[in-house]
């Protein structure tokens, strides 16, 4: 039957039908904007001073009066799975495919073809469920979600409506220094599976758009939070919380730029001891933790402004779309009422049976997560600095875990992973994995520098070395000729040099000059070539500079 | 009407033929297919009985090849001359294969190389036109999809393929299935073989005439509400709809996913049983189809001088109380009760049996059916197949194609989608929707109640015999409340067979009607084994139509 499909399809390999078009203006590009800026994983750090106002010139009223008001955030995140295939047919995805090329009968929506679950979506929902702290509904079903776009092949999504696969769970985080730190904990309300829609391309001239469907059917877990959050910031580390977790758990990639995770944002203000909620407006176009935060930030700043004035009336339900160039948030489309997605059980799919050994075997498969994680190196006595550092990547935690096994010293370990090897993977764009040391040699290189082998210095010039080119600490020591002088006799020869060829330097040191005896030391650890003990040196050096007063 | 107002698409050339505009009054050019090789050897022991039992075309074609007798191609020429002089008449087909001749010979030559033959070799198959096949448009029936051909077969399509069937061509339906006439096609009325001025039923029409006038051995088609039943019964011929999920749906355009079975037509039990062997059976492109195992149907069929005297000895029926109450026709009535006796001379034990909530059927499926077909039918938006309406805005093109690509008579497909998205709607889901679910299981647990006491139930297939064409169209509810009879069984996901029994008076030669036989689910092989029985033994009645009698005599 491929070679069926395939003969039809590659006859109009872009193009199904010369009527895949449709007028632009009646098309909304929908959150997928991509932005030029890099992401660098979660590490990319969200400026806390960025406080973007509406105007200007009122900023200082406006901060007063935000005093007076509370935000509430709830965040909708869908995560596309990385599975091999598509969730309903057997179609592989991969971001960046020429258009419609990675299309059969079943995701295009051709009339007679069905859809079959892909098993491995449940168990990536199974452990994002779990990872979440959910509870998780061994009976659930798939349902229709109607409506009608060009992007949406069959006029109905399938998703989960009334029993999604995971309800009532939360997620830990702990929020960085440089935004005051703190523990949070944050409610998760439900988690379920969906597939995704294609994607609309619009035409340079605006006349009509094309029509993309390599996206559609691609599953998604689209995770909502409770309402807890209270800030930009709160919402941008829950956002990259969550992206650090699927990667932990290896369902995704949790690519922003790529929409493998996108956050849509729902943010309300009210006065402070209000408990009713006030009017939500819905934000899209998130491309990165930044732009969550800010975008939040502004939408706040927006609301509390007209709530100042007197004119929270202005306030509608709505969705918005975030600008990245104007920095603000505009109307996308006013929403008049709720809309009715007509939603109904899919008849084409059985329902979701889950046994308790599979959801047990799930469970006992699960890595260490980013909070148990955290947790544990905080109990190793690393600051909270550090603790978020390594945690924050998967890898890079396995990297010192590794390094500590081998027994290093863990806050020595931490430091050389955070100095020099962060800073060489930053310079280089590359990742842990990528470097050519192994976290056997820097244990072996942090004990040769604890137990005198090789001085501090020296074990710097090995560390690059080894990141670059790889190869042994010990190998690189013999080659390269490293090792410490620890010999006191042969420190004391070069010395007595160094004295002897500058009596001038001598004179003024016996006269009072007491500072020269940095510049002798050099000279003595120039003429070592670096590998003399630097406490034997200065302590020798001491002893001869003061010795024939 | 439709038909006057749209030609057949596919079938005009054989309109510029003038020899083959015959009148339905003097067929005697069919008479001079007699000569013709395939009506002795496709109808052996005529000799014996003035009115010989249905025998199994499928297995008599087998013979015919294996023993030389006659050649895929001689048996392809026949119909197809039959299918050419007959079509003018009845317009089951929407589109006849240009290929079938070319697969007769190859068949012919694999004979030649004593080459292995499927089950199905030579057997020439009629597919209703909404399951889909690669070689040949695919519409529904519906201008929606004119011009359209899918890039796949459906999987019961490729099976029959597999297995050496040869595909004659696509037949005419009441569009997307909705209807029970055929006069809903977008394209043409066909016409009932028993009588040209009257239904042939649907929405499986185009299949059950093409069986019943021999245009084709067998044909799929498919049931959502009765919709391989009804039309079985109105053209005398045998009309078997699976349990659900014993057939794949892959390739099947949907109308209620829920409800759709791919179903069989032959003009014998035998026939229909083969046919439901071939297409049976798991299919890992259709979640809903069934692993379990797919029993040799055929060795149910005893022959038939190896009977006893009583070969149905014990067998415990129930005669469906409500569906002999007022509205059935007497004519109807009196068929089903005669069959009923016979059943009893066949040994079996046949005692009336009430379903209460039989009457709570039409309304339940009636929700559901819609429910689920406006949303099924939610991809016909002209974006990436099918007629398109040019528009400045995309709503409007979604409207524009929407209306003028499903059928302009409202009651059928807009009228189920208009119903479905209210049941469906914030609001009303609880009331209709979720209601119509519950109705569902009630249903289901009677079903599972009698057919406990049961080995199988049986009624009349329709309240009527083959009513005029232009009847009933007009009035949706007379034309709903003719399927009284066949919803409950989909609502319930249990197999049927209907098979003739009997004829009321009415056209030419009278207007046959069906006994519907209702089994357990996946008890197919008790339905098939009784129903061969039936039919092996039933006694003065033969159901060739009298468009075809001369030639068939």
């Amino acid at each position: 039957m491929a070679s069926t499909i395939f003969r039809s399809l590659h006859s109009h390999p872009f193009l199904f039908h010369p009527t895949a078009l449709i007028r632009r203006k009646d098309v909304i590009l929908y959150c997928t904007m991509r932005s030029a800026q890099t992401q660098t994983a979660t590490q990319e750090k969200v400026k806390p001073q960025v406080k973007v106002s509406p105007h200007g010139t009122q900023s200082k009223a406006l901060e007063k009066a935000s005093k007076d008001y509370e935000a509430v955030i709830g965040i909708e995140t869908h995560v596309q799975l990385n599975t091999l295939t598509k969730a309903f047919c057997s179609c592989p995805y991969n971001y960046g495919s020429p258009p419609n090329t990675s299309v059969c009968p079943i995701c295009m929506g051709l009339p007679g073809a069905l859809p079959v679950l892909n098993l491995k979506v449940i168990d990536s929902a199974v452990k994002v469920g779990l990872a979440l702290n959910c509870k998780l509904s061994l009976n659930s079903k798939f349902d229709r979600k109607q409506y009608f776009y060009p992007d949406l092949p069959k006029g109905y999504q399938i998703s989960q409506f009334d029993v999604p696969i995971a309800t009532s769970g939360y997620i830990d985080l702990d929020l960085p220094l440089e935004f005051g730190g703190g523990h949070r904990k944050f409610g998760i309300t439900r988690v379920h599976m969906e597939e995704d829609a294609g994607k609309l391309l619009h035409s340079e001239g605006g006349s009509y758009s094309q029509v993309d469907l390599n996206r559609a059917g691609v599953p998604l877990l689209e995770i909502v939070s409770e309402p807890d959050m209270r800030n930009g910031i709160e919402a941008a580390e829950y956002a990259a919380e969550l992206q650090r977790l699927v990667r932990y758990l290896g369902v995704s990639n949790g690519n922003m730029q790529e929409g493998s995770l996108r956050c849509d944002v729902n943010v309300s203000v009210r006065p402070i001891g209000q408990l009713q909620f006030g009017t939500k407006v819905e934000i899209k176009n998130l491309n990165s933790f930044s732009s969550v935060s800010r975008a939040i930030d502004y939408e706040i700043s927006r609301q509390v402004l007209l709530h100042s004035q007197g004119q929270d009336k202005e306030i509608v339900q709505e969705t918005r779309l975030w600008e990245e160039g104007a920095q603000k948030t505009v109307t996308m489309r006013k929403k008049e009422g709720l809309a009715d997605y007509r939603y109904f059980p899919e008849p084409d799919l059985p329902g979701v049976f889950l046994t308790t050994d599979y959801v047990d075997g799930i469970r006992n498969s699960l890595p260490e997560l980013p909070e148990t994680k955290r947790r544990r190196y905080e109990k190793m006595g690393l600051s909270m600095q550090d603790v978020l550092f390594l945690a924050n990547d998967m890898n890079v935690a396995e990297f010192f875990d590794t390094t500590i096994t081998k027994g290093a010293d863990v806050k020595l370990a931490t430091n050389w992973i955070m100095g020099d090897i962060a800073a060489y993977m930053k310079n280089e764009k590359l990742t842990i994995n990528e470097i050519k040391l192994t976290p056997q040699e820097l244990a072996e290189l942090i004990a040769s520098i604890k137990d005198g082998t090789i001085s501090g210095k020296i074990g710097k010039e090995i560390l690059f070395e080894l990141l670059a080119k790889g190869g042994t600490v010990k190998g690189l020591i013999e080659a390269k000729d490293l090792v410490q002088i620890v010999d006191p006799a042969e420190i004391e020869k070069w010395v007595e040099k160094v004295l002897s060829e500058n009596p001038k330097q001598l004179e003024q040191y016996r006269g009072g000059k007491t500072k020269l005896q940095g510049y002798f030391a050099g000279q003595v650890m120039k003429l070592s070539k670096g590998k003399a003990n630097p406490g034997l040196l200065n302590k020798i050096l001491l002893e001869k500079l003061n010795a024939k007063s | 009407m439709i038909s006057t107002l749209q030609p057949p698409r596919s079938l005009s050339h054989f309109r510029s033929n003038p020899t083959l505009l015959l009148r339905y009054t003097s067929l005697k050019p069919l008479s001079s297919l007699s000569s013709q090789p395939v009506t002795h050897s496709t109808i052996p022991d005529q000799s014996q009985s003035p009115n010989p039992p249905s025998h199994s075309q499928i297995l008599s074609t087998r013979h015919s090849l294996l023993s030389r007798h006659l050649t895929a191609t001689q048996l392809a020429e026949s119909f197809l001359t039959r299918l050419r002089l007959t079509e003018p008449h009845l317009r089951s087909f929407l589109h006849v294969s240009d290929s079938v001749l070319a697969q007769a010979r190859e068949l012919d030559e694999k004979i030649q190389r004593n080459e292995e033959l499927g089950p199905l070799a030579g057997v020439l198959v009629a597919i209703k036109d909404n399951i889909c096949t690669a070689e040949m448009p695919s519409t529904a029936g519906s201008r929606v999809l004119e011009g359209y051909t899918p890039p796949y077969d459906a999987t019961a399509v490729r099976k029959i393929k597999e297995l050496g069937g040869i595909v004659v061509g696509k037949t005419n339906l009441d569009e997307f299935g909705m209807g029970s006439t055929t006069e809903a096609s977008a394209y043409q009325v066909t016409a009932n073989p028993w009588d040209i001025s009257r239904v042939p039923g649907g929405s499986s029409g185009g299949s059950a005439a093409a069986v019943s006038a021999r245009q084709c051995m067998v044909s799929l088609g498919s049931d959502t509400g009765g919709s391989v039943r009804q039309p079985a019964s109105f053209c005398g011929v045998v009309g078997l709809k699976p349990t659900y999920g014993r057939v794949s749906r892959f390739g099947l355009m949907a109308y209620a996913s829920s409800l759709d079975v791919i179903g069989c037509f032959g003009t014998s039990v035998a026939d229909a049983g083969i046919l439901l062997h071939a297409i049976s059976g798991h299919d890992r492109l259709d979640a809903t189809s069934s692993k379990r195992e797919v029993p040799d149907f055929s060795a149910q069929f005893v022959s038939m001088n190896l009977l006893e005297s009583k070969p149905l000895k014990g067998l415990r029926i129930g005669l469906i109380r409500e569906t002999l109450d007022d509205g059935v026709d007497t004519g109807v009535t009196s068929a089903v009760r005669t069959a009923a006796l016979h059943l009893e001379e066949l040994g079996c034990c046949v005692t009336e049996v009430s379903l209460p909530s039989f009457s709570l059927g039409l309304p339940a499926y009636y929700i559901l059916a819609s429910s689920e077909s406006s949303s099924n039918l939610s991809r016909y938006d002209g974006v990436r197949y099918g007629n398109q309406v040019a528009a400045d805005e995309l709503n409007s093109q979604y409207m524009d194609s929407r209306a003028k690509g499903f059928g302009s008579e409202v009651h059928y497909v807009k009228r189920r989608i208009l119903t479905g998205t209210y049941a469906l709607s914030a609001g009303y889901y609880d009331a209709y929707y979720k209601r119509a679910q519950q109705v569902r299981t009630v249903i289901q647990k009677s079903f599972k109640t009698a057919l406990d006491e049961h080995d199988i139930l049986i009624s009349p297939a329709a309240p009527s015999a083959a009513y005029k064409i232009g009847e009933k169209k007009n009035d949706p509810l007379a034309m709903y409340a003719g399927d009284i009879m066949t919803v409950n069984v989909n609502l319930a996901g249990l197999p049927a067979l209907v098979l003739p029994c009997g004829f009321v008076e009415g056209g030419p030669a009278g207007l046959p009607v069906g006994l519907q036989m209702i089994g357990a689910a996946f008890d197919e092989g008790k339905l098939l084994k009784v129903a061969h029985i039936f039919e092996q033994t039933l006694q003065n009645c033969r159901f060739v139509p009298p468009l075809i009698a001369d030639e068939v005599a």
